[in-house]
């Protein structure tokens, strides 16, 4: 086995598979790895710990990785401080060093930091030779501590059936590997020893874990340097047989800028720059006013009545919500603003009776009936056009909107050629029209303020004088 | 093959790569001067003003139910309108709908590819869409008939040249949009499965897309390797918006429920979670970059509930 104490290869910054994805995450967690061991610079403890006859080599308890994190990281959650590390461990960058599952518990097991030379950096891929080779030489160690957990003799009887032919080259490596192992000092075993099964940890985990190496496919087609992946442990050639594994499929060259590209370019930064945009503060405020009016809708922070059906059993929120019957709180969601309204089938309905009562529905309804062409298969969508233009915008239409010139015009145009699209000038103007005219006298009708308050028909003679002073104020 | 080029041409050749590179540096130029007319605009730090808002207090989240049949990891799933039901997809090349609140599995479908990377549930619950490295997205009707085979009344909708990373329905069963491994987003009609609209812009694969939360907007977000998110405009298909400032693919991007602003998450994690970054957008947009973990984020879909 080479040695545990090698140096990582400096990499050159300019490397374009230093921008690959998994780069970019291992050079951060290295960066704090390589913080956490300095304890010159305010690192963790790394010491030996005496255990019964024996002494633990070089080791850290995960309460202290998580202090460190904690404080240097500025994370006031605990949860979130042991969820970074186990993230950090299951890249295999530290581990426990008595379990195969790669994650950081908040108490008194011990861990140990990973050496440079197995970090996932070095662009491991390991074969199933070299898992082999490690599995068979830890049955030739007489160790405790070193027997084969069951998945791993499950794991090495069926890479002895695999490798039948090969297997006489694969024990004659193990022995050569555990008479290396043999010469060093003891204390250095230990040590290398865990690195080593932590190594194989990540790229041969246990069943049940998540394999941090696999690769997301989406990502495969970029073509990795094919001399910087590092397929042996121990050593062993690569096999000029095997397959080209999948994610050296190279992707097509990048296409060159053209003249064209850059000149849409121009135009575009053009536009943007040209364009009225909010300061932060401003931007801030309304954010912050949005989060407040809502607030109280959201089931995450505030109660909700009559509970969460997500934390009792009890689903009657989701009917009552469905229902058309709408409780207090959400007729006061529809006074927000008139897209809150028309967002609730209960709101449509209310202010389609309010329009309806003073006989200017048209315009709602041409609202509505645009929404629902744009919802239409597009086959359909010429006749609807049709309809809607007979309706609402034709010369005697039974039910005609009262448009601007402009988008009358711009209407008339579109018909020509009918698509989702044709009354979108005329939608926004009668919407604009709706939201400055009758929503605000929608909120100060009876319908609506008498849902508000809840208040039912028939009631005491009281609670009609009172609606009837709520009006005229 | 090509002659050797008479002198003529040669100069041809020159002037273009000087009309080229002059374009490049004035591209260059606009894009520090944006960069500039932003920063003046940056008068407050966003954790600044939050400061002045009483915190939440202990925010404790719980796994209410554990959703388990699945023989590979979950690549995406979707909310249904009702919120209760979930439709997910795995590796395993499985898209399962759920009815999240008893546990149950509603309908199962074994697609002819591994690697469902995307699904997403229709708005009136009777439909689910879902595709991968087949390059297609796919529409299969959901059936109250529990025998049925939901395999039969499949239908192809979007065909792309690539991976499919993303679909959404529109508000409608009729529409969908789809984002892909081939650098494009795509609007399709359902029932014909024609392309209304495409939008390129993109220099590399499109991961992932949100659609505004508006009823009244036509606006949907995309994100990709080429660490570009971008807005579009559905009725056009021209990209309004452009924001590069992620080192690294962007995974993930959801609008915030208001529509005015949108988070992303990238492989570029960063590890202190309370970092962000706000550029200004149209009128009153917001461009939040929380750098979480390299998965992608789904926080917003929280706000579902």
């Amino acid at each position: 086995m080479a040695e545990g104490s090698k140096e990582r290869v400096l990499v050159d910054i300019t490397d374009p598979d230093e921008d690959s994805p998994n780069m970019i995450i291992y050079r951060k967690i290295e960066d704090i790895v390589t913080r956490i061991q300095d304890e010159n610079a305010g690192g963790v403890a790394i010491r030996t710990v005496k255990s019964f006859l024996s002494k633990i080599p070089s080791v850290v308890s995960g309460a202290d990785i998580v202090q460190w994190l904690m404080k240097n990281l500025s994370i006031d959650d605990p949860a979130e401080a042991i969820h970074l590390g186990s993230l950090i461990a299951a890249h295999g960058y530290i581990f426990p060093i008595s379990d195969h599952v790669l994650a950081l518990k908040d108490d008194g097991t011990l861990y140990r930091f990973q050496s440079p030379y197995f970090w996932p950096s070095n662009c491991w891929e390991p074969e199933n030779t070299d898992y082999a080779i490690y599995l068979c030489k830890r049955t030739m160690q007489n160790k405790a501590r070193l027997e084969l957990a069951d998945y791993e003799a499950e794991n090495l009887s069926r890479l002895q059936r695999a490798f039948a032919r090969k297997w006489e080259f694969i024990f004659m490596q193990a022995e050569a590997q555990v008479k290396i192992d043999r010469k060093k000092d003891k204390v250095d075993r230990k040590v290398l020893d865990s690195q080593e099964r932590a190594f194989w940890d990540v790229h041969r985990p246990v069943p049940g874990c998540v394999n941090m190496t696999d690769m997301d496919i989406r990502k495969c087609r970029r073509e990795k340097n094919p001399h910087r992946v590092k397929k042996s442990v121990y050593g062993v050639p690569d096999d000029s047989q095997s397959q080209p594994s999948p994610v050296h499929i190279s992707s097509p060259p990048a296409r060159k800028l053209t003249q064209e590209d850059v000149e849409k370019e121009i135009t575009f930064l053009n536009i943007q720059l040209g364009r009225h945009c909010m300061k932060v503060s401003k931007v801030a405020d309304s954010l912050m006013g949005y989060t407040e009016q809502f607030m109280e809708y959201d089931p995450l922070v505030s109660a909700i009545e009559p509970s969460n059906p997500w934390i009792g059993d009890d689903t009657s929120f989701w009917d009552v919500e469905a229902s058309h019957d709408p409780t207090q709180q959400r007729v006061k969601k529809w006074g927000f603003s008139l897209e809150e309204a028309l967002k609730d089938p209960a709101g449509r309905d209310q202010f389609l009776k309010f329009l309806e009562s003073e006989f200017s529905s048209e315009n709602l309804r041409f609202w509505l009936a645009v929404q629902d062409l744009k919802r239409q298969p597009l086959q359909d969508v010429p006749s609807r056009a049709q309809e809607i233009w007979q309706e609402f915008l034709a010369e005697g239409a039974p039910s005609s909107v009262n448009l601007d010139s402009h988008s009358y015009e711009r209407a008339s145009q579109n018909l020509k050629d009918p698509g989702r699209y044709s009354f979108e000038d005329a939608q926004e103007h009668i919407f604009t029209l709706m939201k400055s005219d009758s929503y605000a006298r929608f909120l100060r009708s009876s319908i609506y303020q008498d849902l508000l308050f809840a208040r039912k028909k028939g009631k005491s003679l009281t609670g009609k004088r009172l609606s009837g002073l709520m009006q005229s104020s | 093959m090509r002659s050797p080029p008479i002198p003529e041409m040669a100069t041809q050749e020159v002037q273009l790569n000087e009309t080229l590179a002059h374009l490049k540096t004035e591209s260059e130029s606009l894009k520090s001067k944006l960069e500039e007319e932003r920063a003046k605009l940056h008068d407050v730090e966003l954790h600044q003003v939050a400061e002045k808002v009483e915190g939440l207090g202990q925010f404790v989240m719980k796994t209410r139910r554990t959703l388990k049949g699945h023989g590979n990891k979950v690549l995406c799933m979707d909310w249904c309108k009702d919120k209760r039901r979930i439709v997910s997809s795995s590796q395993d090349g499985k898209v399962i709908v759920w009815d999240a609140f008893t546990t149950n599995k509603e309908h199962a479908v074994t697609m002819p590819c591994t690697w469902v990377m995307a699904c997403a549930y229709a708005p009136s619950g009777c439909a689910v869409a879902c595709g991968g490295l087949d390059n297609k997205c796919s529409v299969y009707p959901l059936s109250l008939d529990k025998n049925e085979n939901l395999a039969a009344k499949k239908k192809s909708v979007a065909m792309h040249t690539n991976y499919l990373s993303a679909c959404s329905f529109t508000n409608s069963d009729m529409q969908i949009l789809t984002s892909s491994g081939d650098g494009t987003c795509a609007l399709w009609d359902v029932e014909s499965g024609q392309l209304l609209q495409s939008f390129h812009g993109h220099a590399a694969d499109v991961l992932c897309l949100d659609l505004a939360p508006s009823e009244t907007g036509n606006t949907f977000v995309s994100g990709g390797c080429d660490k570009k998110a971008n807005v579009w405009d559905m009725r056009s298909g021209q990209c309004i918006q452009s924001f590069e400032t992620h080192e690294s693919d962007i995974n993930s991007v959801r609008y915030y429920p208001s529509g005015d602003a949108f988070a992303s998450g990238s492989d570029d994690a960063t590890l202190t979670a309370n970092k962000m970054r706000i550029l200004l957008k149209k009128e009153s947009t917001l461009f939040f970059i929380k750098k979480l973990g390299r998965t992608s984020e789904k926080y917003f879909p929280v706000f579902n509930l």
